[in-house]
């Protein structure tokens, strides 16, 4: 390895970036060399195995639908947000910003075991849906769907917020002057603007729900094929200490991780290149 | 500002809706816990949070939280030092893996570390023969608490750090202060809101920690149960009211937190317009 050359008149580089890398080792390097150690063992029929059986992938298809419902709800529902906070003035305003945070706060599995029981057929908010129009909610994809929308809430405001505060209202009064309405103002002169903002909150979400287990593994009732998530069958086969098919389901999932994170990579270079009217 | 206000009625419903939809999923699920919990009187809410192996279950969780946090708070300070104040290679590598964790499912987070230290890791024989068991153990526990809170310090201290420059450090580096000097006189003070952010943050997620900890823990009551864990047990068991009571120590905690972060936010702006 090459030395790290430093020419700071600040003191203490030897120090911090002892630290830095020492702890940075043991905590995340270590973990990582050993999952890289344990997958090149892994011979390409056993990883295919596993990840074709059939209750693999339908606890593929149930995470990746899920996580994917889940977000778009809490693109919009964070965009509504994002403005309201942003735009108006309302006695109360404070107390929604500090509440939004709260699913970071709160642990995930008292959210998990609050949500399901709400949500049973005689739960408070389950009852009105069974009883009036039939619907099910906890122990269905519904159910992890809500539980999801409830951690991804803060990621869309969160990442939106900022970008609204900072576009500059004499666009929008330009635009009205010169006889757009305000659909037209919104599509075409702030939309744009916040448009990368909106599609990695989206993103992040995303990500964050298709690893999420403390928050569904109470509400999904795990009937396979159904309603068991990746992220579960992971844990079952840990339990059973096949230590193999648990890694094989966890490299397709970080696969996937990574491809959602990729994609949100180039959307943001294509749409920031529209918008500064490069392409 | 005529924009502002020209918006009559959408602005009332687009606020009913948000308020509707953050009572429905965040407030509800909030009151649920507390009025189950007390459901059946403070009796037996006592009862339920006193019980021997709630308090248990308590002291471990704040056991693991503790070391996350003094992890988390060295490595923080370092790496936001040595990210912001130098110039060397390899920089966006080392952030890359200070933000990793937090990307990772915590089950995924959980299997690394079974795979690192497990009966099957080369490491195992060596920690085996001096008698150190970390997973199924609490070691694992605290591990993955530490994992899992990972880049929540740092990735607070980087930007203030990154906005306030290297130029004060180096004055005074130039009139012969030492390192410790320099961090204690020049650099802590731009960063303490900041830190203790990160800290509040950290001590929320480590207190909650569930996916991880699940894989590590060798769920023995009394023994490696944090407080979530044994929230599950108890919920697994139908004992519903000890779960919501055990339950409603953490929504406390989730509460204090967010009133915290308000109030340092708060100081933090405050800081923040000192030094404009």
């Amino acid at each position: 390895m090459k030395p790290v050359k430093n020419k700071s008149i600040i003191p203490g580089f030897g120090l911090s970036f002892g630290l830095t890398i020492t702890i940075l080792s043991l905590v995340v390097l270590l973990p990582l060399c050993s999952l890289v150690v344990f997958t090149l063992k892994l011979t390409p029929s056993e990883f295919l195995y596993t990840i074709t059986r059939p209750r693999v992938l339908s606890g593929y298809r149930v995470s990746i639908l899920t996580a994917l419902a889940a977000s778009l709800v809490n693109a919009v529902m964070g965009l509504v947000m994002a403005w309201v906070l942003v735009r108006y003035e309302f006695p109360g305003k404070k107390i929604i910003d500090g509440i939004i945070e709260l699913p970071f706060a709160l642990p995930t599995a008292v959210a998990g075991i609050s949500l399901t029981h709400l949500t049973t057929t005689n739960g408070w908010v389950g009852k009105i849906f069974y009883e009036r129009f039939g619907i099910r909610i906890a122990y269905t994809r519904l159910g992890i769907t809500i539980a999801l929308i409830f951690i991804g809430i803060p990621f869309v405001v969160r990442s939106v917020q900022p970008v609204l505060e900072k576009v500059d209202l004499q666009y929008e009064e330009a635009a009205m002057i010169l006889g757009a309405d305000r659909r037209t103002t919104f599509l075409r002169v702030i939309f744009p603007e916040i448009l990368p903002s909106l599609i990695s909150g989206f993103t992040l979400a995303f990500a964050r729900s298709i690893g999420e287990y403390g928050s569904v593994v109470f509400i999904a009732g795990n009937t396979p094929y159904e309603t068991e998530i990746a992220p579960l069958l992971i844990m079952s086969e840990l339990q059973e200490f096949d230590y193999t098919a648990a890694t094989s389901i966890a490299l397709v999932m970080l696969a996937i991780a990574f491809v959602i994170l990729s994609v949100n990579a180039v959307l943001q270079s294509i749409v920031s290149r529209r918008v500064s009217g490069l392409a | 500002m005529k924009l502002r206000n020209n918006s009559g009625p959408a602005k009332w419903i687009l606020i009913l809706l948000v308020s509707i939809f953050l009572a429905v999923f965040l407030i509800l699920p909030l009151v649920y816990i507390l009025m189950t919990a007390l459901g059946r009187g403070l009796g037996v809410y006592r009862a339920a949070v006193t019980d021997p192996y709630a308090v248990k279950a308590l002291l471990l969780t704040l056991r693991a939280t503790l070391w996350a946090v003094a992890v988390n708070t060295l490595f923080g300070i370092a790496a936001a030092w040595c990210l912001t104040k130098y110039a060397f290679r390899g920089k966006k590598i080392i952030s890359t893996l200070i933000d990793l964790p937090v990307t990772v499912s915590p089950i995924i987070a959980g299997l690394i570390y079974v795979l690192t230290f497990g009966r099957q890791s080369f490491l195992y024989p060596i920690l085996d023969s001096r008698g150190i068991q970390i997973i199924f153990a609490v070691p694992g526990i605290i591990l993955a608490t530490i994992f899992v809170t990972f880049p929540f310090i740092s990735r607070e201290l980087i930007p203030v750090l990154t906005a306030q420059g290297t130029d004060e450090e180096e004055a005074a580096a130039l009139m012969g202060a030492g390192t410790w000097t320099i961090f204690r006189r020049v650099t802590f003070p731009h960063i303490k809101w900041a830190l203790l952010y990160g800290i509040v943050l950290c001590t929320a997620r480590a207190m909650g920690e569930f996916g991880a900890v699940s894989v590590l823990s060798g769920h023995l009551r009394g023994k490696t149960n944090t407080l979530p864990l044994y929230i599950e047990l108890l919920y697994q068991g139908y004992d519903f009211t000890g779960a919501f009571a055990a339950s409603s120590l953490l929504v406390i905690m989730a509460v204090i937190v967010l009133i915290l972060r308000i109030f340092l936010e708060h100081r933090g702006k405050k800081e923040l317009d000192l030094h404009k």
